[in-house]
């Protein structure tokens, strides 16, 4: 027989992390974005649409939403987690975030690509 | 001298009105309300992005609808949420790295958080958003 022991304190360390690698990724984004935004100051569709035509801006941006959407679950979570008890109501708008999340994901793709 | 066993019997009553909290659960608290609303313009806000970027007609139905007074209002919202919950949360990455931790520091620095915040959702509304 295995004595393992089930509880801790270290389930939520990688959503904790994540939370805050995430964080740091789109701080790292914001700050590149600025000095692009200010370096090319867009007028028009045409610039605008130049910002994010570069490869590197692309991959950033992408890098960038992925963290978002990594980053919106984790603080959904803990708000659902915090004021929804009833476990199948919270396991609903869990799969909602989720499901939204994903789909936010695939939409960023495109928009980013498809330009 | 007041007898201790009577002041023992007083009940403990919390105000835990967003109102009444000290500083810096102000500021949680509002970090938690900004993600939150951040969360749900998050469509809304892809949206704009995408049309935006789509082509030379979307880009002047996306004017468009930035000119509306009322997506003006939510857009002046979300970048309120978003400023407050940039700044806090780089509050927060310094606090896990112990900096900043001390009572007169934690304070200061939830202060700068509302003020700088405040500030540069008057900046960047105006100069976006006007």
């Amino acid at each position: 027989m295995v004595n393992r022991v089930v509880v801790g304190a270290h389930y939520g360390l990688r959503d904790w992390l994540a939370q805050r690698v995430s964080a740091v990724v789109m701080v790292a984004y914001l700050a590149l974005f600025g000095v692009a935004l200010a370096a090319a100051r867009p007028v028009d569709h045409a610039a605008w649409k130049a910002l994010f035509g570069r490869g590197w801006m692309r991959l950033a941006t992408l890098l960038f939403f992925a963290s978002l959407f990594l980053h919106a679950w984790v603080g959904m979570r803990d708000i659902l987690m915090d004021y929804v008890k009833p476990v199948g109501l919270r396991l609903a708008l869990e799969v909602v975030v989720i499901v939204l999340l994903l789909a936010c994901m695939a939409w960023a793709v495109e928009i980013l690509w498809k330009t | 001298m007041p007898d201790a066993s009577l002041r023992k019997k007083r009940p403990l009553w919390y105000n835990l009105s967003p109102l009444n909290l000290p500083l810096p659960g102000l500021v949680s608290i509002l970090h938690r309300i900004s993600g939150a609303l951040l969360f749900l313009l998050l469509v809304w806000l892809l949206y704009l992005l995408e049309a935006s970027l789509a082509s030379a007609e979307r880009f002047e139905a996306f004017k468009r609808i930035l000119a509306y007074p009322f997506a003006k209002l939510v857009l002046f919202a979300a970048l309120w949420a978003f400023l407050h919950h940039l700044c806090a949360g780089i509050r927060y990455l310094l606090l896990d790295i112990h900096r900043g931790v001390d009572l007169a520091t934690a304070r200061l620095s939830s202060v700068a958080v509302l003020a700088v915040s405040l500030a540069l959702t008057a900046v960047l509304g105006w100069l976006l958003l006007w």
